[in-house]
């Protein structure tokens, strides 16, 4: 085992974790962040998905060295401020049915947003479209994407 | 499933909840006399309590697997209470027979909650208004409820529950409440926000694969690759070697290996040899199957309807059809895997469990540990989706055992791979159909011959009851339209693969089945897809209704571009009735496009109507999913999928624009959470079939 230390929303934290353990189980296991949620393992669905200095990243896949350095954001940290307008827009369309995938649906449109504060409806479809729901809230997801949009973006 | 009984016998009583002003529970009236009797004492099946500072709160016992019903359910509540939505807060309930049968299936949490539950509301509400008339000195009839208070009529006085509560808890129970006229509704039938939303959003909500308990370790299981197979003998040194690695036992379903992290847990899985006896079915495919099921169909059959004389009529039509139909297995695959916690001891153990069913877990639990069932706890958790799969108990028992053999408490964890190839599956299914027409292109005979294997006898090979087959002919029996001669028959062909409730169930191939023949019908006798069903059905029946209702919002019969076609279907399950329409564009290559769903639906009074569209939209993405890509296959006794790479859901830039009408009625709400599903591959492959000429017969479509 060794000792790493990541910066997570915007703390400081030092865990025991072998090289190689992907960032998920870190957050989840070692810093009780169970926000990030496991879906596949492989990439496949982005409900792990958190920021790496900015970046949507696939924390099931991502090797917690390589975390090291960089600024993570999960969802946790990303809700801290209380007015968050996607938060608000998934809240005003109803998004959520199970929740399980919302996290990392939030935070793969988070991302797109700092790319692109206003994305087309293409652009929307290609950023969010690996990122699966099992319980079909892809169309309100969709619209609260557009809410964001016309309401003046994230602010 | 069978429908539950809409009447139930219910009463309320004022129960001792510690820091609750006012708490009431609702009993079922059964099962009080048969406390009595056994000298037991029984708790209420729901409670709804008040404190002194006016927070309501109702606790609930069905799950909350993304359905809405820890929002629907306090809605009815808080109708009649004529509560502040703001001060409504819902709690779930442990496992426990008290609650009643605690299954969450079969659409039925709204349909069993309606009565009981604007009683609570209701009922309460006339004690705080007794409690404010008694602390006023005037009459009762001079007070009434509004927002969370009790408001005096002539002199304006109001006082909160809050300070009413205490005095309300020493009153009679008033054995007939007044319901409230539903034209006054200011809840129900109204868009509320979902109250377990903001905490989902969050990352706050605590899923069961995010549960953590004292102590526990966490297992992942490495589980018969053959379905039926044994663990022979296995090497546990690779596992234990790795880091994080505690434990390694064997239980019934296979070896789990046990560590302080989830990965630790999985590497070491990885790292385990184990040496399998693959059993009898190491050579079972899913060509196996289907040929075996092609023996079926000729062989021995069960006559589930058969009205007049389908053979004579079919001898005599002017033309007819037959035709097969194939549908495949298919996983349930919820977002969030299987899991479970728990924690045995020598005397006792304790669940948590992402369920929808906790008192079957119980039960189960108790039998596999030779406990009496009360010596088991089951918290149910929040699920990641559920579909059906969490009905059944098996996570639960293994995770027991894994704790019970490893004297620790752990939390079972199944990888994606393991959740998605030893699922209990969708039934695979062949359909034989036949079916006449006279000469003036009326249907005159229908003929349905369904192979498939039984979920009720499968699950439960020991159980009796005649009728226990007839599952497998839901929806295919109950054929709406208006034919002389109909027969249904059912060639039960049950297989090793596990096989479980599916969104829908039978419902899922049965519409296909009937509402694709019926298309095929229409063809033959050259009429309007949507006339054709039109004239099939009786006037004024509910079914017709949204059949006209969807064909209108639609636009059926316009014009569309060249590449695309209509089609529509219908069916009614649950209680509900639903046509949707479906537009396809298909591209030179056989690329299917679906563009638009339009879907209508009755579902009688509808309690929440945003929490239906979501339900319905739901159902239809499921159900897209699987006409489109739904498909779990065996080869050499193995499933082959194993993940979301080869069992693909629906990505977004497939999801179609999905519309949904809700018929306004008076009636008792009726279920929303599967009818959305079975009419979409119908629509799809009807649109598909005008686009192209092109029948889809066999599930998943497949044009190329
Ligand atoms: S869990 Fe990481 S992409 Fe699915
Ligand atoms: S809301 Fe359930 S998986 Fe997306």
């Amino acid at each position: 085992m060794a000792l790493i230390t990541l910066d997570v929303n915007g703390t400081s934290r030092t865990v025991d974790a072998e090289d190689g353990t992907p960032l998920l189980w870190v957050l989840r296991d070692l810093l009780g962040l169970t926000g990030t949620k496991y879906g596949c393992g492989a990439g496949l669905c982005g409900s792990c998905t958190v920021h790496l200095d900015g970046e949507a990243t696939r924390s099931c896949i991502t090797p917690v060295e390589n975390a090291v350095g960089k600024k993570i954001l999960t969802i946790e940290g990303f809700c801290e401020k209380p007015d968050n307008p996607l938060v608000e827009a998934w809240l005003d369309e109803e998004v959520s049915q199970c929740g399980y995938c919302q996290p990392g649906q939030l935070m793969t449109a988070a991302a797109l947003f700092s790319r692109n504060p206003a994305p087309s409806e293409n652009e929307i479809n290609a950023a969010m479209s690996e990122t699966l729901c099992r319980c079909g809230t892809q169309n309100r997801i969709r619209k609260a994407i557009r809410r964001v949009i016309e309401e003046g973006g994230m602010r | 499933m069978t429908s539950p009984t809409t009447t139930r016998r219910d009463f309320l009583k004022v129960v001792s909840v510690a820091g609750a002003g006012l708490a009431l529970g609702v009993y079922d009236r059964q099962a009080w006399a048969m406390a009595e009797e056994s000298g037991t004492t029984l708790s209420p099946s729901v409670y709804l309590s008040i404190d002194t500072s006016g927070n309501v709160t109702v606790v609930v016992a069905r799950a909350e697997m993304g359905q809405g019903v820890r929002t629907a359910i306090p809605m009815l509540v808080a109708e009649e209470l004529e509560a502040d939505w703001d001060r409504i807060r819902v709690e779930q309930a442990l496992a426990d027979p008290k609650y009643g049968s605690m299954v969450t299936g079969g659409s039925q949490s709204i349909r069993t909650s309606w009565e009981p539950l604007r009683k609570a509301g209701a009922t309460a509400r006339e004690m705080l208004i007794a409690a404010a008339a008694q602390e006023w000195r005037v009459e009762p009839s001079t007070c009434r409820a509004e927002r969370g208070s009790i408001v005096h009529g002539t002199t304006g006085r109001k006082m909160e529950y809050g300070k009413l509560v205490e005095r309300a808890a020493r009153l009679p129970v008033p054995e007939n409440p007044l319901l409230k006229n539903p034209a006054k509704y200011r809840i129900i039938g109204k868009k509320v926000r979902r109250l377990d939303s903001p905490d989902k959003l969050r990352g706050k909500a605590i899923f069961g694969i995010d549960t953590r308990v004292p102590g526990m370790l966490i297992a992942a299981i490495q589980r018969s690759p053959v379905i039926g197979g044994s663990v022979k003998r296995f090497d546990a040194a690779g596992a234990l070697a790795t880091p994080g690695v505690r434990r390694v036992v064997q239980v019934h379903s296979g070896v789990a290996v046990l560590a302080d992290t989830t990965w630790a847990a999985f590497q070491g899985r990885d790292n385990l040899v184990v040496d399998w006896d693959d059993g009898p079915n190491a050579r079972m495919s899913s060509a196996s199957i289907a040929k075996m099921f092609q023996e079926k169909s000729a062989g021995e059959v069960r006559i589930a309807r058969n009205d007049g004389d389908s053979a004579a009529a079919l001898a005599s039509a002017v033309q007819k059809s037959v035709a097969t139909y194939e549908l495949p297995f298919l996983a349930h695959a919820p977002l969030e895997p299987m899991n479970c916690i728990a924690h045995t001891r020598a005397d006792s153990a304790e669940i948590w469990a992402p369920s929808q069913s906790p008192l079957v877990a119980r039960d189960a639990v108790a039998g596999a540990l030779g406990l009496p069932p009360e010596k088991v706890v089951v918290h149910p958790t929040l699920s990641g989706g559920g579909f059906g799969r969490r009905l059944w108990p098996d996570f639960a028992v293994e995770a027991a055992l894994v704790s019970r053999a490893a004297g620790t408490p752990v939390k079972v964890v199944w990888t994606r791979e393991e959740d998605m190839r030893h699922d209990f599956y969708r039934p695979a299914s062949l359909h034989r159909l036949a079916a006449g027409i006279d000469g003036n292109g009326k249907l005159s005979a229908w003929q349905h011959r369904i192979v498939a294997p039984s979920i009720n006898i499968q699950l439960f090979p020991e159980g009796t009851g005649e009728n226990r087959w007839r599952d497998a002919v839901d929806g295919a029996a109950q054929l709406p339209y208006t034919v002389p001669s109909i027969l249904v028959e059912y060639a039960m062909a049950n297989t090793p693969v596990q096989i479980l409730w599916w969104r829908s169930v039978y419902n899922s191939q049965n519409a296909f089945v009937n509402e694709s023949f019926l298309d095929e019908i229409a063809v033959l006798a050259g009429k309007d897809p949507f006339e054709y069903r039109r004239e099939l059905l009786p006037v004024d029946s509910r079914l017709r209704g949204v059949l006209e209702l969807a064909a209108k919002k639609a636009g059926w019969g316009t014009p569309l571009p060249a590449g695309m076609g209509r089609g529509i279907a219908c069916h009614a399950c649950f209680g509900s009735f639903v046509a949707e329409v479906a537009e396809v564009s298909v591209d030179s290559n056989g690329g299917v496009r679906v563009k638009r769903i339009v879907s209508a639906v009755d579902c009688g009074r509808a309690v929440n109507p945003d929490g239906i569209r979501s339900q319905i939209e739901g159902g239809v993405i499921i159900g897209l999913t699987a006409a489109l890509y739904g498909e779990i296959t065996i080869e050499n006794g193995r499933v082959q999928q194993g993940n979301y790479d080869a069992y693909k859901l629906l990505r977004y830039d497939e999801t179609p624009e999905i519309e949904v009408h809700i018929v306004g009625s008076e009636k008792d709400p009726t279920g929303v959470g599967e009818p959305g599903l079975p009419p979409v591959a119908p629509a799809v492959c009807n649109a598909i079939y005008a686009a192209t000429g092109k029948r889809i017969r066999r599930l998943p479509i497949r044009l190329q």
